[in-house]
């Protein structure tokens, strides 16, 4: 079955496909690109100034060439480099096709939170505001519930809110949703979780998506 | 000096830090942050500065080194997840840290740099990052007003410069450079190479020399990258 970090890579990679524009936040985003299918031939951008960013450097790593996480990358042929106000300007005008990013917890009408946990984690919001907003397609991706078991898709938000209706699909390693309109659909299961868990452990109110597919 | 000719050293640069200023800096995660002038920063003593830039580096990294200091009293960055001890020192209240969108941050020290006068935008209306920046009205949409971001001093990282101060950046090591570069009252230059007028290609300048104050050499980073360190 592999960690639930890479199940949920290889079932986002599933979104990204061939001929987009792609920028993957930090954590389980950034294990997309190993899982894309063959053939894909996509760019990504990275905010702090490429389009058209390829794989980590085998051998001369350049602390000038990195991505927005600080770690080394190479360019495709094609690629370009620029500033951050380009770099925000191309994601808030919506040059953005697919934007996957870490949550800590959505809401059933797509309300994203993933920037602070007041008095525990203070990361900032970097750049997930921009992406949230501009972005024509936000995928959340996450664990399905808290270490402790409390569920991370919820009714409201209780941690501060980085924008507000942006979420199209949540990925976790229990399951699969759409967000379309105010109301939370269940497109997949993920191999092992069954209805009744995904039910248990989901405290958002979701219906069954037409298209409803138990196991890929 | 004169125009054409900007090229000091780091003790020349030293009076023109001062207590109290509001100090921009280039460099994302440290990428293009110019090692030699925190360093002279750092040596200078200055104090209750007022950091404006991307982020808060890292502990050993870029303006991470000067924040670990508690020589500064503000911060507006987009995120310190990268140094737990702004973090720390936030929650101690010992650093004042106000939190913006990574682009809107850099829009704001552009627009200060091009002397407009802000612009409004919907990005982070209904959330804490609103703080009390003023609601604008126009027809029945309400936008939040950002201000123009100027500093007394900014500090830029450039690959190639003319002594004029034409400059070129290198790869990722540009991001917020040219416009912490145009928003400096002055605006002060660390550069990897330092080359006569005309050796630049006008059609690949970044920033015009306009907005350059003072120029002085690089020795290139003196910190490892995480990426660099052994793995614990």
């Amino acid at each position: 079955m592999g960690d639930a970090r890479e199940i949920i890579a290889q079932r986002a990679a599933r979104e990204v496909k061939d001929g987009m524009i792609v920028n993957l936040g930090i954590g389980i985003p950034s294990l997309v690109p190993d899982y894309l299918a063959e053939g894909t031939r996509v760019f990504f951008q990275a905010e702090n100034g490429i389009l058209g960013m390829g794989p980590t450097p085998v051998t001369n790593a350049d602390g000038n060439l990195s991505n927005a996480a600080g770690l080394p990358v190479t360019i495709l042929p094609g690629a370009s480099y620029f500033d951050s106000a380009l770099a925000f300007g191309m994601i808030r005008k919506g040059c953005i096709d697919v934007s996957i990013l870490g949550a800590l917890q959505v809401n059933s009408e797509g309300d994203l939170a993933n920037w602070i946990v007041p008095g525990k984690r203070v990361p900032g919001v970097g750049g997930a505001m921009e992406l949230a907003y501009g972005a024509r397609n936000l995928i959340a991706v996450m664990t399905h519930c808290e270490k402790d078991g409390r569920p991370k898709i919820v009714k409201q938000c209780t941690l501060p809110i980085t924008t507000y209706r942006c979420v199209k699909k949540i990925i976790t390693d229990k399951a699969v949703f759409s967000i379309i309109g105010h109301s939370l659909y269940l497109d997949e299961l993920m191999p092992g979780s069954t209805l009744i868990d995904v039910r248990n452990t989901t405290e958002a109110e979701f219906s069954i998506a037409l298209t409803f597919k138990e196991h890929e | 000096m004169h125009l054409f000719d900007k090229v000091t050293d780091y003790n020349e640069i030293r009076s023109q830090f001062f207590d109290g200023m509001t100090l921009l800096f280039g460099g994302f995660g440290g990428v293009g942050t110019p090692p030699g002038l925190i360093d002279c920063l750092i040596d200078t003593g200055v104090k209750d500065v007022n950091l404006i830039g991307n982020d808060a580096g890292f502990p050993w990294i870029g303006i991470g080194k000067f924040i670990c200091l508690e020589r500064a009293s503000t911060l507006v960055a987009s995120h310190i997840g990268s140094n737990p001890v702004a973090g720390e020192l936030m929650n101690q209240g010992k650093l004042n840290v106000e939190f913006s969108p990574q682009g809107i941050l850099v829009e704001r020290i552009r627009s200060g740099g091009v002397g407009l006068n802000g612009f409004l935008t919907e990005l982070s209306k209904g959330t804490q990052l609103e703080y009390n920046k003023p609601l604008i009205k126009i027809g029945d949409k309400e936008y939040l007003y950002e201000a123009p971001i100027t500093g007394d001093v900014a500090i830029v990282y450039a690959k190639k410069a003319d002594t004029f101060g034409n400059l070129i950046f290198d790869k990722t090591a540009r991001n917020t450079n040219p416009y912490v570069a145009m928003a400096g009252k002055v605006t002060i230059v660390e550069a990897d190479e330092i080359v006569p007028m005309g050796e630049l290609n006008p059609e690949e300048i970044i920033v015009p020399g306009v907005y350059v104050k003072y120029i002085v050499p690089s020795k290139g980073y003196n910190w490892k990258w995480k990426w660099e360190m052994p793995v614990k």
